[in-house]
């Protein structure tokens, strides 16, 4: 299994090299064995005997987190669908992109994708799974974006990335508290749990994570903005992520954890409520497209939604309808999506203003599409699969059960609901056969002269019609060996349905006609309504809201980065003084860090005390001179000032250095004063001279302070003795100072060294070397 | 006498920072010597003051001053001496290449 999941990985690696022969043969026909080959593998395990295989490789076994493979009745349900319509896509695509295009890019993203996605329904890993799961975002990003010489496609790629990424981030935030909470990174060791999540205090939050994921993934409500922009991609790549597999990673999710998740009372409501906003929105918004492929992505939207809510319903029979409806919307949606690129590939354009008529011209088009927007409206005819899925639909969301508060709103509303998106639903669906292949042929607004196409190209769309009408007339075939262990899987007991054939005259049939009755009569009458379109979606629209808030993200932080980063280095200065002095304050305040003890001080002395008034006098005289010379003069009688101090203080070596190291100082300010500008007074607002005052005094108050309580709170005696003792036994001199200087803390004193020598050598190269231009 | 030089400390600090926050070049290199000069007058008296004889051994003294703190301003005043003058270069290159000495006005020349 593990090498059913890389195998499209390792071979991406090779295309580049396969690539090369293009001109001679299309790169497609090396990649066509490969989801063929896994799908062929898949399908021998389907059977009425079937049993979960688990496997277990390597990764990182230390943070348990390996490649834990898991293939239940749900793995393998979505593992056929990417590998089934993997191989469809790849042969339509053989078709639809012509050798000149980039291929090796596009099938290096595509088996990446593939892998990823067999990498998600096969993962019971939790960490395994969210890898995949970025992956799958990531390599969607890249054939969203695969012609990325057109603006749309950079956006659509970027708008989809940032709105699939944040919900993997959430989601993974939800993985690392499950596995918080559970200690294991088993899924399937998670639902096993269940109570110790339930009563931990992360449920909430667990809950949240994991839904944000999942409703981001799947494009449910209000996060279905990125799906249609999504639509600049490949049609062949529309139609596998954005039909068939990526959007329905979030449903897998849901569906994956529902054991865990449907534990909450919250469950039906956030999930059946969101999916049938989802699905009535998406619906309604569906009408307005122009785009087929607008169309379609809308209509993807709110068929997701309705999975999503029948998932939500949460009782055995409807997680078996959304199974069901899991399968069947893949195998109509996929076709439409290539019928779709077909009528845009033979015509040169997929503005449906502009088509009209071409039944003539492409009749096996026209009939494919004819089955999947039948089956995808639900009409009741009992050969298609659509219809099955849409009366299970309507017959569950009547038997749902008692709840109560908003929960028992929602119930009520429910049904409702249902026919109102489901009414939309056929009005889309048949304005998109109708508006294409009927009405008048409009010959001077179409780029090519349309033909039907080429058989390569068909030959998927027709699988896959043929597969809407055998599951329609035969449902039993893939219900027992094969849906059952799915729905099983998701609910964890078994549950044997059957799908009727036909069941009477009860109220989903009924519900079913009302929504053929009224569908029909809101598409006689669509030139009167539609100017409501102006009205509702109008400021609402969610893209405005995404823009709106790319946009201000962006401004605010330039807005705010400008405010602080302004380039003037007395600012910065400012605010790093600023937070040196708010953090020692309020750290002296919280430690209660003063603590003033007299008992040990020193003698004050007269001429100590002279020097000192001398060096403050001196100082303060620094900021109010304007007078280079005076100014220089003055720094010196500080260090004078200073010198004085440590001879004062016993300290003779220092007193020497300073000293002479202040003459030279002095000498040097004299020596370049010549060349600087004069000290001009410049022109302070009182304002800035207030601050300066204000920030430089607390920081002098506060090293005051500092020096004050940390020298009234000696803890332990000072090590010097050791350095007085062992001076002349060890180190052989009896300047102790000097001793410690190339002796016992010689290290320092080379590097000293070494500065002085950098700076020399900077000072000498800052005179000496010159830019060209200024040595003229 | 230790509060008393650690208020003087403090007042070279402040006047030290004060230079430091104005826009001529000059000014900023004097703060900067304030500043050293405020911190080795910091560490010396962090180290107690006048507690012996100066830490040279003589025969028969029992008290000399802690010779730590000395060693350690001595490393640090050869040190800032060095930046020192490397900053009085850099600023009297700075201002004959920039034709100012006023910091507001250098900037960066890909700042927007």
């Amino acid at each position: 299994m593990l090498i059913a999941v890389f195998l499209p990985l390792i071979f991406a690696c090779l295309i580049p090299f396969l690539s090369k022969w293009k001109q001679k043969v299309h790169t497609g026909w090396f990649v066509l064995p490969i989801p063929f080959s896994i799908f062929l593998f898949l399908i021998l395990k389907v059977g009425k005997q079937f049993s979960p295989i688990s496997q277990s490789y390597n990764w990182i076994p230390s943070l348990d987190i390996n490649f834990d493979l898991y293939l239940d009745g749900l793995g393998l349900l979505f593992g056929l669908l990417i590998s089934g319509i993997g191989t469809l896509v790849v042969l339509y695509s053989i078709y639809y992109l012509h050798k000149t295009e980039q291929l090796g890019h596009f099938y290096v993203y595509l088996l990446m994708f593939m892998a990823a996605m067999l990498g998600v329904v096969f993962s019971d890993n939790v960490y395994a799974l969210y890898s995949f799961w970025e992956l799958t975002s990531f390599s969607s990003f890249l054939l969203i974006g695969y012609w990325n010489h057109r603006s749309g496609s950079r956006y659509g790629a970027l708008k989809s990335m940032l709105i699939t990424v944040f919900g993997g981030l959430s989601l993974l935030a939800g993985l690392i508290l499950l596995t918080i909470v559970t200690d294991t990174t088993s899924i399937q060791s998670m639902i096993d749990q269940k109570d110790t999540i339930m009563n931990s205090p992360y449920f909430g939050w667990i809950l949240g994570f994991v839904f944000l994921g999942a409703f981001t993934k799947s494009a449910q409500f209000p996060f279905h903005i990125w799906l249609p922009d999504a639509m600049e991609a490949p049609t062949p790549v529309s139609a596998y992520l954005h039909s068939a597999t990526m959007v329905k990673a979030g449903i897998f999710l849901v569906a994956r954890f529902l054991p865990i998740l449907s534990l909450s009372e919250w469950f039906f409501v956030v999930v059946s409520g969101i999916g049938i906003i989802t699905l009535c929105w998406g619906s309604f918004m569906a009408v307005r497209q122009t785009d087929l492929k607008g169309i379609l992505a809308f209509s993807t939207i709110s068929q997701l939604g309705m999975i999503m809510s029948m998932l939500g319903f949460g009782t055995d029979a409807a997680i078996f309808a959304a199974v069901f409806h899991i399968l069947n919307h893949a195998t109509f949606k996929g076709s439409l999506f290539m019928v779709a690129g077909i009528v845009d590939h033979e015509t040169g354009t997929r503005d449906i203003r502009k088509l009209g008529g071409l039944m003539t011209f492409m009749p096996i088009t026209a009939t494919l599409a004819l089955f999947g927007t039948f089956s995808m409206a639900g009409v009741p005819l009992p050969f298609l699969n659509g219809f099955y899925s849409k009366e299970m639909f309507f017959k569950y969301s009547l038997e749902l059960g008692e709840y109560s508060g908003i929960a028992q709103g929602l119930a009520t509303a429910i049904p409702f609901l249902a026919v109102l998106g489901s009414i939309f639903t056929f009005v889309y669906s048949m304005y998109l056969v109708f508006g294409t292949f009927r009405g008048e042929y409009k010959k001077e607004e179409l780029p090519q002269k349309p033909h039907e196409a080429p058989i390569g190209m068909l030959i998927s769309p027709i699988i896959l019609v043929i597969g809407i009408i055998v599951i329609g007339l035969f449902p039993h075939l893939v219900n027992g060996s094969f849906l059952a262990h799915a729905a099983e899987a998701i609910s964890g007991h078994e549950s044997h349905k059957h799908i009727s054939f036909w069941h009477g005259f009860v109220t989903p049939l009924f519900m079913s006609l009302a929504v053929v009755g009224l569908g029909t009569l809101l598409v006689l009458t669509r030139k009167r309504w539609n100017s409501i379109y102006n009205v509702i979606p109008g400021k609402l629209s969610f893209n405005r809201v995404y823009d709106w808030l790319v946009d201000r993200t962006e401004r605010f932080s330039s807005k705010i980065t400008k405010t602080y980063m302004t380039g003037s280095l007395k600012l910065y200065v400012q605010l790093i003084l600023i937070a040196i002095i708010f953090g020692t304050i309020s750290m002296i305040v919280i430690t209660n860090g003063i603590n003033l003890d007299a008992t040990d001080l020193a003698k004050i002395r007269l001429p100590e005390l002279l020097v000192v008034g001398m060096m403050v006098l001196a100082s303060i005289a620094t900021i109010f001179t304007n007078n280079r010379i005076a100014a220089i003069l003055i720094l010196g009688v500080v260090g004078y000032g200073l010198s004085i101090l440590f001879v004062l203080y016993r300290a003779p070596d220092l007193a020497l250095t300073q000293l002479i190291i202040e003459t030279v100082t002095v000498a040097l300010f004299l020596l370049v004063f010549m060349h600087l500008p004069k000290l001009e007074k410049r022109n302070e607002s009182k304002g800035s001279i207030f601050m300066n005052a204000a920030i430089s005094i607390s920081f002098g108050g506060m090293m005051t302070l500092v020096g004050i309580s940390s020298y009234t709170s000696k803890w332990f005696d000072p090590i010097s003795d050791y350095f007085l003792e062992t001076s002349k036994s060890l180190g052989g001199g009896s300047n102790v100072v000097n001793v410690i200087l190339v002796d016992m803390r010689g290290l320092d004193t080379l590097f000293e060294i070494a500065v002085l020598g950098i700076a020399a050598l900077g000072i000498y190269g800052m005179i000496k070397l010159r830019r060209k231009k200024e040595a003229k | 006498m230790e509060i008393i030089t650690s208020m003087l400390a403090g007042i070279l600090f402040a006047t030290g920072i004060y230079n430091l926050l104005q826009k001529q070049m000059l000014r900023i290199i004097i703060g900067t010597a304030l500043l050293s000069h405020g911190a080795h007058l910091f560490i010396l008296t962090m180290g107690k003051l006048k507690r012996g004889k100066p830490p040279i051994l003589v025969e028969g003294v029992e008290k000399y001053v802690d010779p730590l703190p000395q060693a350690l301003i001595l490393t640090s005043i050869v040190i800032s001496f060095g930046v020192t003058s490397f900053l009085l270069v850099l600023a009297y290159r700075a201002s004959l290449l920039n034709e100012t000495d006023n910091m507001e006005e250098l900037r960066g020349s890909d700042y927007e």
